[in-house]
């Protein structure tokens, strides 16, 4: 019969020689290569101390972007949804009252904005699809949880800090992303 | 006679014996420890590092744990033998201890305090009925447990300590033949004058040490408790501090073990190249338990090291390693070291 691989190896069935049967040189073998990786370096990460540095083009958890004043990008146009594949975005829209000029960058708003993480395939095409750099992904991704529920991510967890209230926040939430999606 | 007996002398045994038992239960302790960084580092991993430095509280964790799991006895098992057999594993790993002489002796409130608990002068023979003993805790268990794999794993201890203990044994006779002795203090204050048994039985002790493996169900030889292909074997039905009796009386047997194989034939409390008789007694007897604990520490983590390394014998392979092998070895060594004595006539 045709060798299905290239790597296949007839089976040894010869008897074991004395040297063999002694068994010991092989067991002193065995030890030895088990001692060597009891030296070797671990390549384990110590997760919550250390995490493992993630690509700049890591897609991860979502961030809602504000501009430099602070008001919501987002203007509820539905782009984002309607490009989703998993369908994990669902929003209601509203519209801007006079009076609210300082929370919302468009006269048109996301009053409610929520991805559903466990559908999120983490896919991107939301941020591509956005035409107000509103959405972009971040290089965290969802930490874990004990219900079902807490994976629905509403606005609330997913708006950026506020630029002029939480400066360091909002530098740390932008990450090295700052003006990524400005060049366009 | 009988009434001339020093109260003193008795209070202070008692505290040494629960001196050590408190040792060999915190030795044992850290041992479940050991075996698991161990494992891990023979594996690429970084083993518990949770709990405490290092981990260092993980066998805390693990007892407490171990505590509070539901306790479960099978309906149609024997209650009294049922609990009767956790607790002679655990009785009998510990009696061992008595005769180990854990270091030479110390000067305490003007006493001169001999750190061993009982210098027998059987104490070899001593050690190895209890040993043998202890096998009982496992049939005990795994019979009255009444289930098939349990029953299993019992007979499989039961027969291999038969197997082993001979080999065991002969091994032993060619060493007493050597010191003449069977006191294990003796045999201790032998070596610190002349050279370490090993010198004199280098195959005895390689038979004695392959049997002890035996003895303490470790891989290569934990056919009794084969996880998978008998479930655990005989504590297959046990469950919180039961189990853990039966898995920390393993530890405790492989603490002890490792003790009688450093004093039998590693010098026991004995420093290598160094003259203990010119250092004040108590520096020379902490040295000692220093020296002794040491080599403790090297045979436990050989123990664990096999395990990480070797798979597990087949039934039929390991009781051929044991009758065919083993057995006529330990003869040949035996019938060698008497020939050697009487040729140079020691
Ligand atoms: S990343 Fe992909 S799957 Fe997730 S919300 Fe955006 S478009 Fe949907
Ligand atoms: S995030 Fe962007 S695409 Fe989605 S609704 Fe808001 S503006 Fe439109």
């Amino acid at each position: 019969m045709q060798p299905l691989t290239n790597r296949s190896q007839a089976v040894n069935r010869a008897p074991l020689t004395w040297w063999e049967r002694i068994y010991l040189p092989a067991i002193i073998g065995g030890l030895s290569i088990t001692l060597k990786h009891f030296f070797r370096k671990k390549p384990t990460i110590n997760y919550p101390e250390k995490t493992r540095p993630f690509s700049p083009v890591f897609r991860g958890l979502h961030i809602l972007n504000r501009d430099e004043q602070g008001r919501e990008n987002c203007t509820a146009c539905g782009l984002c949804a309607v490009a989703c594949p998993a369908e994990a975005i669902t929003m209601e829209a509203a519209e801007r009252l006079p009076g609210e000029e300082h929370l919302y960058r468009e006269e048109k708003y996301a009053a409610r904005y929520e991805i559903n993480m466990l559908r999120c395939i983490f896919c991107g095409l939301c941020e591509e699809a956005c035409p107000k750099d509103a959405i972009y992904l971040s290089e965290t991704f969802a930490p874990s949880d004990y219900q079902r529920k807490q994976f629905i991510y509403s606005k609330n967890d997913l708006l950026i800090p506020h630029p002029e209230k939480e400066p360091e926040a909002y530098k740390k939430a932008l990450g090295n992303r700052a003006g990524k999606n400005e060049v366009k | 006679m009988f009434l001339s007996i020093d109260l003193i002398y008795i209070l202070e045994k008692l505290i040494l014996i629960v001196i050590i038992v408190s040792i060999s239960m915190v030795v044992a302790m850290y041992t479940t420890l050991a075996e698991r960084k161990v494992a891990a580092f023979i594996q690429d991993r970084r083993g518990p590092n949770r709990a405490g430095p290092f981990g260092l509280l993980q066998p805390l964790a693990d007892g407490l744990k171990l505590f509070f799991k539901e306790e479960i006895i099978p309906m149609f098992s024997n209650k009294f033998l049922f609990v009767l057999g956790p607790g002679l594993a655990m009785l009998t790993a510990l009696m061992t201890s008595a005769v180990i002489p854990w270091g030479s002796k110390l000067e305490l409130f003007g006493r001169e305090i001999s750190l061993q608990i009982a210098d027998i002068n059987i104490g070899i023979l001593y050690v190895f009925g209890v040993v043998s003993l202890g096998v009982y805790g496992i049939i005990v268990g795994s019979w009255s447990s009444n289930n098939k794999y349990s029953l299993m794993g019992g007979l499989r201890a039961a027969s291999q300590i038969i197997s082993y203990e001979l080999a065991l044994g002969i091994s032993l006779i060619a060493l007493l033949m050597v010191t003449g002795t069977l006191s294990l203090k003796e045999m201790v204050l032998q070596q610190q004058e002349g050279y370490w048994n090993i010198v004199y039985q280098p195959l005895g002790f390689f038979l004695f040490l392959v049997c002890t493996f035996a003895e303490c169900n470790r891989t290569p030889f934990d056919l009794p408790e084969a996880e998978n292909e008998l479930i655990g074997g005989y504590h297959t039905e046990y469950s919180s501090m039961k189990l853990g009796f039966y898995l920390f009386a393993e530890y405790i047997n492989m603490f002890i073990s490792s003790a009688v194989m450093a004093t039998l034939f590693f010098g026991g409390y004995d420093i290598p190249f160094l003259d203990e008789s010119t250092l004040p007694v108590n520096v020379a007897g902490v040295l000692g338990i220093v020296a002794l604990f040491l080599k403790i520490a090297f045979f436990l983590f050989l123990f664990i090291w096999v395990r990480w390394t070797i798979p597990r014998f087949r039934y039929d392979q390991l009781m051929g390693l044991g009758w065919k092998v083993l057995l006529p070895l330990a003869l040949l060594n035996m019938f060698l070291t008497g020939a050697a004595i009487l040729f140079f006539d020691k």
